[in-house]
């Protein structure tokens, strides 16, 4: 909004000034460690040499949410996990993006019962869903590519 | 739904010492999401300086209700729940279920299955301790040995995508034998992995068994006696590490374990550098068992042809009517087990995993109870982590090898 | 290898019932014997617990829970069980966290699953479920708690009940 208001309405420039900032922004987001269960460990095999994560920019995963851009919710969250969730979350700084990977990150999986959320957009809005139980680290991969298309796809105005 | 109250002592005071309640000893969160908790733990820590005085573990933040939900489904659907419970060891998990409704139900599994078992049992060993090794060396800050690992990693999970379709959870084995005979490239995968591994544990080893600063930071750290972890109830290679012998392949040896000649490795100090090594010489003794069954491996079917329990080849369907018959009971009710109960254990990377099952003449399971290792060696750690710095819990965390879907269930 | 002949020992001295299926035997004695009966069985070289669980029978109020122990012995290389009968009304037996220590995780569990008290526990709280939980999950009259799946045909139905988080 700032932006937009000091530089009036010259929209050829503010264009290019959205690129290369949504360009900043896939080229470098770090991810947050939050692999709750086995996705985490398909997480973990990503982010090693064979799937190399970070060709992607995810060079390091912060255990810290304050320096952190990503939260990729990698297993399944129960009940009393689900608050300390959403407080992570809430400390995030914008722009934040969540990956819901799994299946029981995205509708509950296997786990239809009272222990288990039927899929955390219950608790945080979620911007790309990965599907498998785990999903292969190509799998990963492709929902974090598919998420850099949307972020490029994004305006200023999303998190101004 | 998604609030989070204040702290409340007031349930806790009979756990911290009076010190903490006067204000002069430090309660410290290390929460539910840290990078080296291994999972979801949480622990309360009662720290003077840096010194913990007592640590109280909080566990439950993984807690999916696998036993209650068993209890729905029949035998053969439940069984793909117990790949997730510990996701190391998925087809540990199978062989012990499998074991069990083969007992309760008196099924017999043919000798080609029962190596077959074996073999993949002891790789999933191996891929475990693999994991184990890189994140515990990843917690004193060696950070390459994960790089490494995770490499060896892959070559196991390979022949588990070509044997049943899935790196992870597998459910290959079946109550009865195996899902399907293993493919041509079996043999050969695994003779890869038997000669390369050899060369990359002395790697690991040389990287940290005689590494002043790995060993400064773990002997000594973390010790248990052999009667006191035998009275807290731990098992695998805590107890090993302790010096107690035990090892529920010899102990009650199961799916053909007599046959292999393979040693139980010890290690008398009982603490983390005790515990690393027991874990290395685990994994030569899987290789070693490994290789003898694969020399050995008969010829057969793979899984039992009693069709009361077993689905029969589809092949056999369009022309065999009690074929069709069992099918369709297989499908739609599933089999029956009768009334009674069984505990099975076997030696998973993490120790005794036993399962408690208990049929009511039904098609579901009426009770399914897992005795799961984690559990007690995580009770334990109050006791092993007493008057140490908080880096050094990290270490003693490490080297009791919890997983947090093992403890939660 | 199983245990047979302490239970034999065991039987006589406690009065207990055998049961034996599938070549295992387990002992079945009442709930006031328990905590004689666990230091026995230390005595007799079982130096571990194993297992502390309960089933739940649960239209039957009397007994409506059987706890079941698993007990193993390193030195004489067997395995025991025993089966203990609680009422539906106030289940209660006492604590053998005196005779193995690590009964203490155990008996939680059980209570927080069952809802079966441990007299004389040290730390009775719930460990699996969050400490303000109702219920007990594991009793066959709590529901599993089974949310309907959306199909193409119902998908807008449910989605209406499905509470999303908005931001």
């Amino acid at each position: 909004m700032g932006v937009e208001q000091k530089l009036g309405n010259m929209g050829v420039v503010t264009t290019t000034l959205e690129q290369a900032i949504n360009w900043s922004r896939t080229g470098a987001m770090w991810p947050m460690l939050f692999g709750l269960a086995c996705c985490a460990i398909e997480m973990m095999s990503a982010q090693a040499a064979h799937y190399d994560m970070s060709r992607f920019g995810m060079e390091l995963m912060r255990p810290s949410p304050r320096q952190s851009d990503l939260m990729i919710v990698a297993g399944r969250v129960s009940r009393k996990m689900a608050p300390v969730l959403r407080r992570l979350y809430d400390q995030m700084p914008e722009p934040k993006w969540v990956i819901a990977m799994g299946d029981c990150a995205s509708c509950g999986g296997v786990f239809n019962n009272y222990a288990i959320v039927q899929g955390v957009d219950e608790v945080v809005p979620v911007d790309v869903y990965v599907a498998g139980c785990p999903p292969r680290p190509e799998a990963l991969i492709h929902g974090i590519v598919t998420l850099h298309e949307k972020v490029r796809g994004e305006k200023i105005k999303d998190w101004a | 739904m998604a609030q989070i109250e204040e702290a409340n002592l007031d349930g806790m005071a009979h756990l911290v010492t009076k010190r903490a309640i006067k204000g002069e000893t430090m309660i410290l969160n290390m929460g539910p999401q840290h990078p080296s908790t291994h999972g979801v733990l949480r622990l309360l820590l009662e720290l003077d300086g840096e010194t913990v005085i007592n640590c109280i573990p909080d566990v439950g933040f993984l807690h999916t209700g696998i036993e209650k939900n068993m209890e729905s489904k029949t035998y053969q659907k439940a069984e793909v729940m117990t790949d997730r419970l510990d996701y190391m060891n998925n087809t540990g998990n199978n062989l012990v279920y499998c074991l069990a409704v083969e007992k309760l139900v008196d099924l017999d599994v043919p000798v080609r299955a029962q190596a077959i078992r074996v073999i993949i049992a002891e790789l999933q060993r191996l891929a475990s301790h693999l994991v184990w090794l890189g994140t515990s060396a990843l917690d004193v800050a060696a950070m390459s040995t994960f790089l490494y690992c995770f490499r060896e990693r892959e070559m196991i999970l390979d022949i588990l995508e070509s044997c049943s379709g899935q790196r992870m959870m597998t459910t290959y084995f079946r109550p009865g034998g195996l899902w399907r005979d293993v493919p041509a490239e079996f043999e050969d995968a695994v003779r890869e992995v038997l000669k390369v591994m050899p060369k990359r544990i002395d790697e690991y080893e040389s990287l940290l068994t005689k590494n002043p600063l790995f060993i400064d930071r773990t002997v000594g750290i973390g010790k248990i006696s052999g009667e006191r972890a035998l009275a807290w109830g731990l098992t695998g290679a805590c107890l090993r590490g302790s010096g107690v012998a035990h090892d529920y392949r010899k102990f009650a040896p199961y799916s053909g374990y007599e046959q292999y000649d393979f040693d139980v490795p010890i290690e008398t100090a009982g603490d983390v550098y005790a515990r690393y090594l027991v874990r290395i010489h685990e994994m030569r003794q899987a290789l070693r068992i490994i290789e003898q069954a694969l020399n050995k491996l008969p010829m057969g079917p793979v899984r039992s042809n009693n069709h009361k329990f077993v689905p029969p080849p589809r092949s056999e369907i369009g022309t065999s009517m009690e074929a069709l018959i069992h099918h369709f009971k297989l499908w739609t009710e599933g089999f029956d087990a009768p009334r009674g109960s069984v505990y099975v254990a076997v030696e998973s990377p993490r120790g005794e995993l036993g399962v408690y099952l208990e049929g009511d003449g039904g098609p579901k399971p009426y009770r399914v109870h897992w005795r799961t290792p984690s559990w007690d060696n995580l009770q334990v750690l109050p006791v092993l982590s007493k008057g140490c710095l908080v880096a050094d819990l990290v270490a003693i965390i490490g080297s009791v090898d919890i997983v947090l879907g093992d403890v939660d269930r | 290898m199983n245990g047979q002949t302490f239970l034999s020992a065991l039987k006589s001295q406690f009065n207990g019932e055998q049961l034996e299926f599938a070549g295992e035997a387990t002992l079945l004695i009442q709930r006031e014997q328990l905590l004689e009966a666990a230091s026995k069985i230390r005595e007799m070289g079982f130096e571990r617990l194993s297992d502390i669980t309960a089933v739940d029978y649960f239209p039957e109020e009397n007994p409506r829970f059987h706890l079941v122990y698993q007990f193993t012995s390193l030195a004489n290389r067997a395995t025991l069980g025993l089966r203990v009968p609680v009422p539906g009304t106030k289940p209660s037996v006492t604590t053998i966290e005196t005779v193995y220590p690590n009964a203490n995780w155990r008996e939680r569990e059980v209570y927080d699953m069952f809802g079966i008290d441990f007299a004389g526990h040290s730390d009775l709280r719930r460990i699996l479920m969050p400490h303000d939980w109702e219920g007990h999950p594991l009793r066959k009259d709590y529901p599993l708690g089974y949310e309907e799946p959306q199909f193409s045909f119902n998908f807008d139905e449910i989605d209406v009940r499905k509470p999303y988080a908005k931001e």
